[in-house]
């Protein structure tokens, strides 16, 4: 029973990991096929930003979280522009070569991987060189769930409960907003979007901001129970990129499928193996699943369902 | 000496030309850059130089620039695979650490020089494996594009995850300890020989072996990529379905290549390993995984000399350079470099050189070479 309850408490505790961690890469990766990986450096943006609001600032903690949503919004918006989209250099290089210098990186996966790979590294030194190797934490608020001999954070339970409302606000904004219904329309044809009227760059732009905020939300989130070193969004970019690819394109279901799929997993070989064997197995999984559902869980039962269309 | 190895295999050129233009030719064609006889003198300048640089630097320098040199197979490891047959891997390190390992642990087992030479021969065949054995089961398990580059990256992490938690004494395998996060120390240098007779190779005669080995992989991978199955391998790159339809094999030509490219990035491994006697899981880290992407981007991954130029270019400044500022260096070339010149360094010199001698003299790289370079 003790252990039932532990494995319960570890599942929603990975669960919320990786849908976390993986919302903003997904929405990212699935409407502008740019694949961030300084995506776990947005995340570290926002949980620097949070650590310094309320430990240097001084703002209580629930404010010190917007402001680093906030923060790595306005980040986001500013790769966006600069890199990603290459608007600003391309203004400044059509003033003064009379031409463009700079691609925009939407569906260049590999390049968009290379490019934000020397992001990520830019960031990672960059914070390093400015505020150090680590910082002071903030302790973790809400204290302990104990039962029996065991204890578990009851902060960390409680964020499977905003991992579901992240999705839940996702599903919102991309089904019952005007944005969402741009969005959409943008990745199923950009072309015929941008001839109904459609501003696809400004799509575009939106949306990185957006999936950027969510992943300074992650980071907000999880400031207080990780060390606050320069690096910490490694860990996030692995399990964030393996829900990705698993879940495949349908961006809130395919990320909620994931989360459940490998959250049970890690959870399960966890606590039967130990914690290094809970990872591979989440890896491994991914392997297999990429092998024989090169689309996602998602993609395959799409196939499935047009399968049946065509049969019936 | 490495040259005629390489080359030498039975050409019969046209009566009328010389041995030396008959060799040449072997090596030149649409696929490679430096196709004239300007070229292959400057070519023969930079290893001349190459084979100077320990009289003039002395044998410690010589022996840290040798680990330049060292990762340069890595970086061709890559081209090979992602410039020439269009499957990029991230996980070219996987095979690299591998063979290292493989290596490390045969060789600390049999510590004789035939033990030596037998280790070097299973570390890079054990990386020859493992990229069979991956490829095996993802090309023809239909995985294509970026879904590759993913299971390559994922396989990267598997790994740096499963060595850093070898540290127990179960992890032992023989004599040979792996370690667990502090890696497998005491990996003997290099050695080639039978019983009594041996040649090890240390500081200056580990550079000359990396030096040879590296001029002959050079010419042999332009020899192939210049052969007729270098055009198949170009013909999967620029687009596998039509390749299919020509009645080409697709799965089994990215395998081949693959697989080449894993000994490739095993011989890189085992050379690394038996350089600083030394491997450990940090071979499998994201960091270090990325590294090959970096060079072969920076260097235009379509030419194998750019890949070679790019690696030891990058990595001497990163060393030189040191600390902090080096990452930052480095994750701005890349930026630079993948938004203002998708095709590299080397295609674009390439490119500026052919334009300042004048569009007139540009007898063999056809047109088709600047289009293809943009097109990224």
């Amino acid at each position: 029973m003790v252990n039932g309850l532990n494995l319960l408490f570890q599942f929603l505790d990975s669960f919320a990991f990786i849908v976390l961690a993986a919302a903003g890469l997904a929405i990212i990766f699935g409407i502008m096929g740019v694949i961030n990986l300084a995506h776990g450096e947005f995340i570290m943006v926002g949980a620097y930003a949070t650590t310094l609001a309320n430990v240097r600032v001084g703002l209580p903690l629930p404010v010190a979280m917007l402001a680093g949503v906030a923060v790595s919004m306005v980040f986001g918006l500013l790769v966006e522009r600069l890199i990603i989209s290459g608007a600003v250099p391309n203004a400044l290089s059509r003033r003064a070569l009379g031409r463009d210098v700079i691609d925009p990186l939407y569906d260049r996966l590999a390049d968009s991987m290379v490019a934000t790979w020397g992001l990520s590294l830019i960031m990672i030194q960059g914070v390093r060189i400015t505020f150090g190797n680590s910082l002071d934490q903030i302790g973790t608020p809400l204290g302990e769930i104990a039962y029996g001999g065991f204890s578990y954070s009851t902060y960390r339970v409680l964020l499977a409960g905003v991992a579901v409302g992240v999705l839940v606000l996702a599903y919102y904004v991309f089904t019952r907003t005007d944005y969402g219904m741009r969005a959409r329309a943008t990745i199923q044809n950009e072309s015929t979007a941008k001839a109904l009227g459609v501003d696809t760059e400004r799509t575009y732009m939106t949306t990185f901001a957006f999936g950027s905020g969510l992943a300074g939300l992650t980071g907000a989130l999880y400031a207080p129970t990780i060390t606050m070193v320069p690096s910490l969004g490694g860990s996030f970019l692995v399990e964030a990129f393996v829900a990705v690819v698993v879940g495949g394109p349908s961006v809130v279901l395919g990320t909620a499928l994931a989360g459940g799929l490998l959250g049970s997993i890690n959870a399960l070989f966890s606590n039967l193996v130990g914690t290094f064997f809970g990872r591979i197995a989440l890896l491994v999984t991914a392997i297999v699943m990429l092998r024989f559902l090169p689309e996602g869980i998602t993609g395959y039962v799409e196939r499935l369902r047009e399968r049946r269309r065509e049969g019936a | 000496m490495a040259a005629e190895t390489a080359g030498s295999p039975g050409s019969s050129g046209s009566p009328g030309a010389t041995g030396l233009a008959r060799l040449r030719r072997r090596f030149e064609g649409p696929n490679t850059v430096g196709n004239s006889r300007g070229f292959w003198i400057g070519f023969a300048v930079a290893v001349l130089a190459l084979v100077a640089y320990p009289f003039a630097v002395g044998s410690y320098q010589a022996s840290r620039f040798s680990l330049f040199l060292v990762y340069a197979f890595l970086g061709l490891s890559l081209s090979v695979v992602w410039g020439y047959a269009g499957v990029l891997s991230f996980g070219q390190v996987v095979f690299f650490g591998v063979a290292g390992y493989t290596f490390g642990v045969v060789s600390v087992n049999f510590a004789t020089p035939l033990g030596i030479t037998a280790a070097f021969l299973v570390g890079v065949v054990g990386g020859a494996v493992m990229a069979a054995i991956l490829g095996y089961f993802m090309f023809y398990g239909g995985v294509r594009n970026v879904y590759v580059t993913i299971i390559t990256l994922v396989s990267t992490l598997v790994l740096h995850t499963f060595m850093a938690q070898t540290a127990g004494d179960e992890w032992t395998i023989g004599t040979a300890a792996l370690g667990g996060f502090n890696g497998m120390p005491t990996i003997p240098n290099l050695a080639f020989g039978v019983g009594g007779v041996a040649l090890t190779f240390d500081s200056i005669g580990f550079y000359y072996l990396v030096l040879a080995l590296l001029v002959a992989t050079y010419l042999g991978l332009r020899a192939l990529v210049n052969s007729d199955y270098g055009r198949v391998m170009v013909a999967v790159r620029e687009d596998e379905d039509r390749t299919r339809m020509f009645g080409y094999h697709v799965e089994r030509v990215k395998l081949a290549v693959f697989t080449l490219g894993g000994a490739l990035a095993g011989l890189s491994g085992v050379l690394y390993a038996s350089w600083g006697n030394y491997v450990s899981p940090q071979v499998f880290e994201l960091a270090f995984a990325s590294l090959p992407v970096i060079w072969v981007s920076v260097g235009g991954r379509k030419t194998l000399l750019g890949a070679v130029v790019a690696t030891v270019g990058i990595e001497f400044f990163r060393n030189s350079l040191g600390g902090e500022l080096a990452f930052i260096f480095v994750g701005a070339l890349l930026l630079v470099f993948i938004l203002g010149l998708p095709g590299g360094i080397v295609p674009w010199v390439h490119r500026t050189y052919l334009d300042l001698r004048g569009e007139g003299d540009v007898s063999r790289p056809d047109p088709a070479e600047g289009a293809e370079v943009t097109d990224s």
